[in-house]
């Protein structure tokens, strides 16, 4: 490897662990596609996503560990019913390979999950109250379905529903063949509650370990490039450090629109590639990356803008206003 | 020494993961004594004093 590829790598890796850092998401979502374009077959750039998704996370959720961020109940509660899920997912998939129109439904699925969770969260950032999380929350919290568990945050919700939200966002994570942090998050933010730095932090945790299992599968068939991974987690470490640290600083809200820019960013990204492979519109292919790589860039230096806006407590300069949500 | 390549896949696959989780720990501790000796004057760099 050479040393402007470790370069690129080291770089890139301590910009996606920024994003991870803060949101508990954009590992595989962004490794993966940008492997794809540097040539590497398509397995060994899922295989070497996820296991720089397993190192990043282990160095996320001990960072959140260490700001008190990770509820361990609820982590085994999801990561049980996530695993389910994930099982039932693939075998909706192979039902769907077996029709002949598997492709079709898990693009158009994945770009309209993207685009309404990120619709979803935009709407809740820019709300001056957060009036419909608060009272989707507040609903679910009332259900009283045996057994009760008190989570971090002091958030009281029946174990039963984060079961049931668990084998939901897993059956779709098997489906759609991700690693399901867009959808766990906002699930446990605002159908259980949850406050956001501890759903970052549980999320992350349960990434370690679906990222761990994921890995290892690959690893055993030798889709896995090691080179690639070590010097990706040199730089994500750091990055995970940095956006940990940096949610600690930011704005609850401003995570929200950064999150949703991040989502909607992907459904744009994913949309325009199928388009673009179906009608062989090369155009929109670059299109798809410049947004990836585009929104990483972006989205990474607004947290630190915001970061160091907030460290200076300026909020009328020209970038700090740029950078609020 | 021990051909590594000869062992199964599934041993090859966990140590691969043992790798990984050895490097992330490594770089855990290493970039917090880092940022424990700097973080506090970049904080205050940052935050314009």
């Amino acid at each position: 490897m050479s040393l402007l590829l470790v370069g690129f790598f080291v770089g890139f890796g301590l910009l996606i662990g920024i994003l991870f850092g803060f949101f508990g998401m954009g590992g595989s979502f962004l490794v993966t596609p940008a492997l794809l374009v540097m040539g590497y077959p398509s397995r060994v750039a899922v295989g070497s996503g996820l296991a720089f998704v397993f190192g990043t996370s282990v160095i996320g959720a001990l960072r959140h560990r260490d700001h008190g961020h990770v509820d361990y109940k609820l982590a085994v509660i999801m990561t049980v019913a996530m695993t389910i899920g994930i099982e039932a997912g693939k075998r909706v998939v192979d039902a769907l390979h077996a029709a002949g129109n598997a492709d079709i439904v898990i693009s158009v699925a994945y770009v309209g999950l993207l685009a309404t969770v990120g619709l979803f969260t935009l709407r809740d950032a820019r709300a001056s109250g957060t009036t419909t999380s608060v009272d989707l929350s507040e609903r679910v919290q009332a259900l009283e379905i045996p057994p009760m568990v008190t989570l971090r945050g002091d958030v009281r919700v029946s174990a039963s529903i984060i079961f049931g939200i668990g084998l939901v966002v897993g059956i779709l994570s098997g489906l759609l063949g991700v690693g399901g942090g867009f959808l766990l998050m906002p699930a446990m933010m605002y159908g259980l509650g949850v406050p956001a730095a501890i759903a970052v932090g549980t999320d992350i945790l349960q990434i370690t370990i679906s990222g761990a299992f994921g890995a290892f599968v690959y690893a055993r068939d030798g889709f896995v490039a090691i080179p690639v991974v070590a010097t990706l987690l040199a730089g994500s470490a750091l990055g995970a450090r940095i956006g940990a640290g940096v949610s600690n600083i930011v704005d609850e809200d401003d995570i929200k629109g950064y999150f949703a820019t991040m989502l909607l960013a992907g459904s744009v990204a994913v949309a325009a590639k199928r388009v673009g492979a179906a009608y062989d519109i090369g155009v929109l292919n670059t299109v798809s990356i410049a947004l990836i790589f585009g929104a990483t860039v972006v989205v990474s230096g607004a947290i630190l803008l915001a970061a160091v806006c907030q460290l200076r407590d300026d909020n009328a300069g020209f970038w700090c206003r740029l950078s609020a949500t | 020494m021990i051909d590594t390549l000869s062992l199964p896949p599934t041993v090859q696959a966990a140590g691969l993961i043992g790798a990984v989780l050895l490097e992330a720990m490594v770089l855990h501790v290493g970039y917090g004594a880092v940022t424990s000796a700097l973080g506090p004057s970049v904080k205050r760099a940052l935050g314009g004093e």
